[in-house]
């Protein structure tokens, strides 16, 4: 199929040691390998092997079946879990523990946001600690609450708030902090279809007009395909890659044209295959049947 | 609120307070019994005993006694109880301990104290006040701390909060209901600890008074004393409800919407 990368090809371009620092790159994972080994507890091989790098102002989307290490995935990027063998490289440094140019944002917004806080308090807190002054935080959060929309609810609480305008206020708080990448873990996995719908067009619209490399972490296909240039297809555990597909759909896309057009439905098709050659176990590192 | 709900709230409050001074009035009327003399005597008695004079010469102490040593074992029972739920290694370390200190009754370390600290200033009492109330707040806050939202701590960390933001802004808040409920546990214990440490070697305070009068056989002004007791008890809690309706408003709205009230 003309719209992927073959898969051999992409695992030889890229040997994490001699690997070409390219300055277009945000985000770059050589040889990462997460296995869970608590004393006590068997051990868990988690992902065996990813390799892959995201372009700065590239918006990326991570699909699996369930229990891909989706999150393990998205953990170790974020600097909140150390990784067994490998490196993340984020704007050509080594990720060792939270990088300051990453912003997360976490699936559960109702726990991630800071109850006792204002809607203003929680997005301006993280300024605080970058040093920023109170005109400058002022007019930041202000800023990030008009591009989410919420300038209403700058001082009502996050639990006076529907989850929608919950995650909205997680995703004003990601992008005050200025990241060069940010992180979302199935972020609209807990809203409703028609406030994902919504939300999938907010991160849609920020990220073209921020111009911020975005890596989205989802167990949905058309998500995936509908957000994403490109779709990273997760195996089942232990991680590898499945397939880097490219999604080449227009960059104007909308839930009604953009979701009926063919080649999205084409995408689609094959993501979903993917996936479900995954759920039955077959991967690219498993030896051929008969060999 | 409306006129009617006021009145409606209003009763509930002073509702049974009402009816039991009631039947204590009735019941004592006709008492001739000099250990249980009638309500109407002793209320005759209070505005002799409770003077101003008095209150600041017997109340005022205690009182002050009872802030400080309060006030003691929030900041050591808040600021080792988030240490000790921080660290899981200090709390393997600590928990035995801890549950065996917890487990005497304060007023047995009276004795103990007075050997060290001496019992007839303020120096015992205080560190009495302190060791009974420091236990609910310190289990409490390890409790609190140990139980903040991973995603909490997840988001601060990713946040680059520093140590000192995370706990005043993310830990300490986080924690508050239950350092609370912890302190509201400690201020009873406090105000009985309050009374006990007077009993021993103390000329002034609400607890000596009492004493004092017992043993002068005043039973009138002793029966004074224990409901001046009461009323700094009823005075205390309320104090207390204002500052948690405060400090914990945004807990209790949210509790309030999670259960759809």
């Amino acid at each position: 199929m003309s719209f992927t990368t073959p898969l051999v090809a992409r695992l030889t371009e890229q040997s994490p040691a001699d690997a070409p620092r390219d300055e277009a790159v945000a985000l770059d994972l050589r040889g990462v390998q997460k296995t869970y080994d608590t004393p006590g507890r068997p051990q868990v091989e988690a992902i065996r092997h990813l390799d892959f790098s995201i372009r700065k102002g590239e918006l990326v989307c991570v699909v699996g079946p369930s229990g891909a290490g989706k999150t393990t995935l998205l953990r170790s990027i974020a600097g909140l879990l150390e990784l067994t063998a490998g490196e993340v490289v984020l704007d050509g440094k080594a990720v060792t523990g939270p990088p300051l140019g990453m912003a997360v944002v976490f699936q559960e917004y109702g726990r991630s946001l800071f109850p006792w806080m204002t809607v203003r308090q929680n997005i301006e807190l993280p300024l605080k600690e970058k040093g920023l002054d109170k005109a400058a935080r002022r007019e930041k959060v202000n800023r990030a609450l008009e591009e989410v929309g919420l300038t209403e609810a700058a001082d009502q609480h996050p639990w006076q708030l529907s989850g929608g305008m919950q995650q909205r206020v997680a995703i004003a708080r990601a992008i005050a902090f200025e990241p060069s990448v940010l992180l979302m873990d199935e972020p609209f996995a807990a809203v409703d279809a028609q406030t994902r719908a919504e939300l999938e067009d907010l991160v849609r619209s920020l990220w073209k007009h921020l111009g911020v490399t975005v890596l989205f972490v989802t167990h949905d296909i058309d998500e995936a395909v509908y957000l994403g240039e490109r779709v990273i297809v997760l195996s089942n555990r232990p991680t590898v890659l499945m397939e880097d597909v490219i999604v080449d759909l227009p960059t104007e896309r909308d839930q009604l044209t953009t979701r009926s057009h063919p080649h999205f439905g084409e995408l689609r098709g094959h993501v979903y295959s993917l996936i479900q050659r995954a759920k039955r176990g077959d991967r690219p590192d498993a030896p051929l049947p008969g060999a | 609120m409306n006129v009617a709900g006021l009145a409606r709230r209003t009763l509930m409050v002073l509702g049974l307070p009402v009816i039991l001074l009631a039947a204590w009035w009735i019941a004592s009327a006709g008492s001739t019994s000099p250990f249980w003399p009638p309500l109407s005597k002793i209320v005759a008695t209070f505005p002799d005993v409770w003077t101003w004079d008095r209150i600041v010469e017997d109340v005022f102490p205690s009182l002050a006694r009872l802030g400080i040593g309060f006030a003691i074992a929030v900041v050591v029972g808040v600021s080792l109880g988030t240490a000790i739920g921080l660290m899981p290694r200090l709390r393997a370390l600590s928990e035995p301990v801890l549950e065996f200190f917890r487990a005497i009754p304060p007023p047995v370390m009276v004795p103990i104290i007075a050997i060290f600290a001496g019992y007839t200033g303020w120096l015992g009492k205080i560190i009495t006040i302190a060791l009974g109330c420091l236990w609910p707040i310190l289990l409490n806050t390890v409790e609190g701390v140990r139980g903040l939202e991973p995603v909490l701590g997840d988001t601060a960390k990713s946040y680059h909060l520093s140590p000192w933001r995370r706990f005043v802004f993310v830990v300490l808040p986080g924690a508050s209901p239950r350092i609370f409920a912890g302190a509201r546990q400690a201020l009873s214990i406090g105000v009985i600890l309050m009374v006990i440490s007077e009993l021993f070697g103390a000329n002034a305070g609400i607890g000596a008074a009492i004493v004092q009068f017992q043993r002068s056989f005043a039973i009138p002004q002793m029966w004074t004393g224990i409901i001046v007791l009461g009323l700094i008890g009823v005075l205390l809690a309320a104090l207390f409800k204002a500052v948690e309706n405060r400090m914990l408003a945004w807990y209790l709205g949210q509790r309030q919407i999670e259960r759809g009230e």
